[in-house]
């Protein structure tokens, strides 16, 4: 039997997010979580192994504790476990930590592996690096932004665009994959499923020790890279307002913006033609 | 003797068109940066007939052939060349251990990839290998006081700027969105120096197979590079008067974006969707008619160097992101912009 993992991540809804309009920034706490989607497609890829050929699918996610609500959400659609990788210590990690923290924890929790599915980005960092990063760490071929997939045997067929290339791949088991939101897309949750999720739903939740992680290579801690600072690129932005006749809007516009306006289609509009 | 100089690297995609372009314009904006630090351009370049290479279709070049020369005509000072079929088609795993092997050898202190597909799976892959930090899809890089490299990574949709810093370990490594730098015009009398890069004597055989590659080039793509972005959303009241942004657009010398309640109403095709599942748009400037600013749009209007958004709501998100945001019905604006332009060009 296939035994398929799936790494999913809650990100904050984005048409929601709590911004706080004077600094620009999002209040994070603030917002409400939902899994990525992504993520949900590379799930969906899993379910339709699973439908297909059968197969065993663990859903896994690092985060605070109220990222378990994914992974209800997951065994709801049809995974049959969750792992919830939560740890203070696991906080802050950049991509890399993040692998390594994911790679122990599925040769721990899903020893004998078969296929890794990914979401290729996430919403929130939008890095795309973890998927790739994590076929490292655990020494498998990967193959990123798979549009559609279908495995016999020991192989895995797949087919991307990318870069202007449409390209058909095989890959060997174990193997991992990262799934775009184009072919596999949402589900609904079905009504059996909710049961699942909630009625002794197979979920565990390991902390660094119970993986046997090293503190000094988790987490912010264990981060090469550093966040200095962060900003709103249109905090800073003027934010001139026109009201008035719609001419003299008009008017203006080409008065006060000619440089802009008259700039990028390269005209002077100041002057009205004789 | 003086000291080896350090490394700016360039990992040199040649493969089409637009890979080309985002090769050139970081071997741009290395130049730039290695003044800062005192270090040499060098690209990187891994594939089979390099030499054969005749620029793309677009920048063909009749004087000098070869990728090499290309990318010391737009500023390398060195070239790190494998040539061999084994690397004629981009294979991940051949290349990561090339990589890794000439970094590990050379030891860069700055390698810089374009955000293309290949190069956000790549460049993850190296980083690993090498222990080192690596920032996604940068849309600005700079030197900072202390010597680091300054790596700026869009979150949430360009709504958040991360400044990111790589502090000991090495090499510092990013990838770039394409677009963020431009490339200087070529020198073609430039000379630089190659460095021939041997494959292993044994390479392990690839657990990924390139089964069939189509090549697809140069999809339109009229909206990403225009210039001028005129955009419309529901708030323009119906399917005619959204098709008078069409005349504003070709007096503009622009193209028409649409919003996804447009394009699901069909006053618009699916090809204008401008969007976080349609297309980026990188203007000038751009004109918003209408359009309330879902996260899901602003996100993909986020380069846009100038915006002025008409809506009669002037608390919509897009007229709170506008450079110019102007209280009004967006179809009259439309109207009556298209009749002054009339007056003023032609």
């Amino acid at each position: 039997m296939l035994k398929l993992v799936v790494c999913i991540k809650q990100v904050p809804m984005v048409s929601e997010l709590p911004w706080d309009p004077a600094t620009g920034t999002i209040q994070r706490d603030l917002a409400e979580g939902m899994m990525n989607p992504a993520c949900r497609s590379a799930l969906d890829a899993a379910l339709r192994i699973k439908e297909a050929a059968g197969g065993e699918i663990t859903a896994i996610t690092m985060g605070p504790p109220m990222a378990e609500e994914i992974l209800r959400e997951a065994i709801a659609l049809g995974a049959d476990r969750g792992v919830l990788l939560t740890d203070r210590k696991m906080a802050g990690a950049d991509t890399s930590v993040t692998s390594h923290t994911l790679a122990r924890a599925i040769e721990k929790a899903c020893p004998g592996f078969d296929l890794i599915l990914c979401g290729f980005s996430t919403i929130d960092s939008e890095t795309a690096q973890v998927g790739p990063q994590l076929a490292e760490e655990l020494d498998i071929p990967g193959v990123a932004y798979v549009n559609e997939l279908e495995i016999s045997g020991r192989t895995v067929r797949m087919q991307r665009f990318t870069d202007n290339f449409l390209e058909t791949l095989e890959m060997d088991l174990p193997g991992l994959v990262t799934v775009t939101t184009g072919r596999y897309a949402p589900r609904h949750v079905p009504l059996g499923g909710l049961q699942a999720a909630f009625a002794g739903a197979d979920i565990v939740s390991l902390d660094a020790a119970a993986v046997g992680l090293d503190p000094e290579r988790i987490g912010a801690k264990g981060s090469a890279t550093k966040i200095r600072n962060v900003y709103s690129p249109t905090a800073g932005k003027k934010n001139i307002v026109l009201t008035g006749a719609p001419k003299r809007i008009v008017e203006q516009l080409f008065e006060r913006f000619d440089d802009k306006i008259g700039g990028a289609i390269g005209r002077d509009l100041k002057t009205e033609r004789k | 003797m003086t000291a080896k100089k350090r490394g700016i690297w360039v990992f040199g995609d040649y493969r089409n068109y637009f890979q080309n372009r985002v090769t050139l314009q970081l071997l741009s904006r290395a130049k730039e940066l290695a003044v800062k630090i005192n270090a040499e351009v060098c690209a990187v370049v891994f594939g089979y007939k390099t030499d054969e290479w005749k620029g793309d279709v677009l920048s063909y070049n009749p004087t000098f052939c070869g990728v090499v020369g290309e990318y010391i005509a737009h500023g390398a000072d060195k070239v790190y060349l494998a040539d061999h079929p084994r690397l004629a088609a981009y294979s991940m795993e051949t290349y990561t251990l090339l990589m890794e092997r000439l970094v590990k050898r050379e030891k860069p202190e700055i390698i810089l990839i374009g955000a293309t597909a290949f190069g956000r799976e790549f460049a993850p892959r190296v980083a690993k290998r090498l222990g080192t930090g690596l920032t996604a899809d940068c849309i600005g890089l700079d030197i900072n006081e202390e010597g680091l490299l300054v790596q700026m990574a869009p979150s949430f949709g360009g709504n958040l700027v991360a400044e990111i810093v790589t502090l000991e370990r090495r090499p510092q490594m990013a990838t770039v969105r394409p677009g963020t730098f431009q490339e200087i015009p070529h020198d073609y009398v430039r000379t630089g120096e190659v460095v021939k890069v041997p494959l292993p004597k044994t390479l392990p055989a690839d657990r990924v197979r390139l089964v069939r590659s189509e090549h697809h080039p140069q999809r339109e793509q009229k909206l990403e590079d225009a210039k001028v972005v005129v955009c419309g959303g529901r708030g323009l009241g119906s399917k005619k008067k959204f098709a008078k942004l069409f005349e504003l657009a070709e007096l503009l010398g622009g193209e028409v974006g649409a919003t996804r309640p447009v394009v699901y109403a069909d006053w618009a095709d699916h090809d204008a969707l401008v969007g976080q599942a349609g297309k980026h748009v990188r203007p000038q400037i751009l004109f918003s008619f209408g359009i309330s600013g879902a996260i899901q749009h602003t996100a993909a209007c986020n380069d846009a160097k100038f915006i002025i958004a008409v809506n009669k709501n002037p608390n919509a998100a897009m007229m709170k992101r506008a450079d110019v945001a102007i209280v009004a019905d967006a179809s009259q604006i439309c109207t009556t912009l298209i009749q002054e332009l009339k007056r003023r060009i032609r």
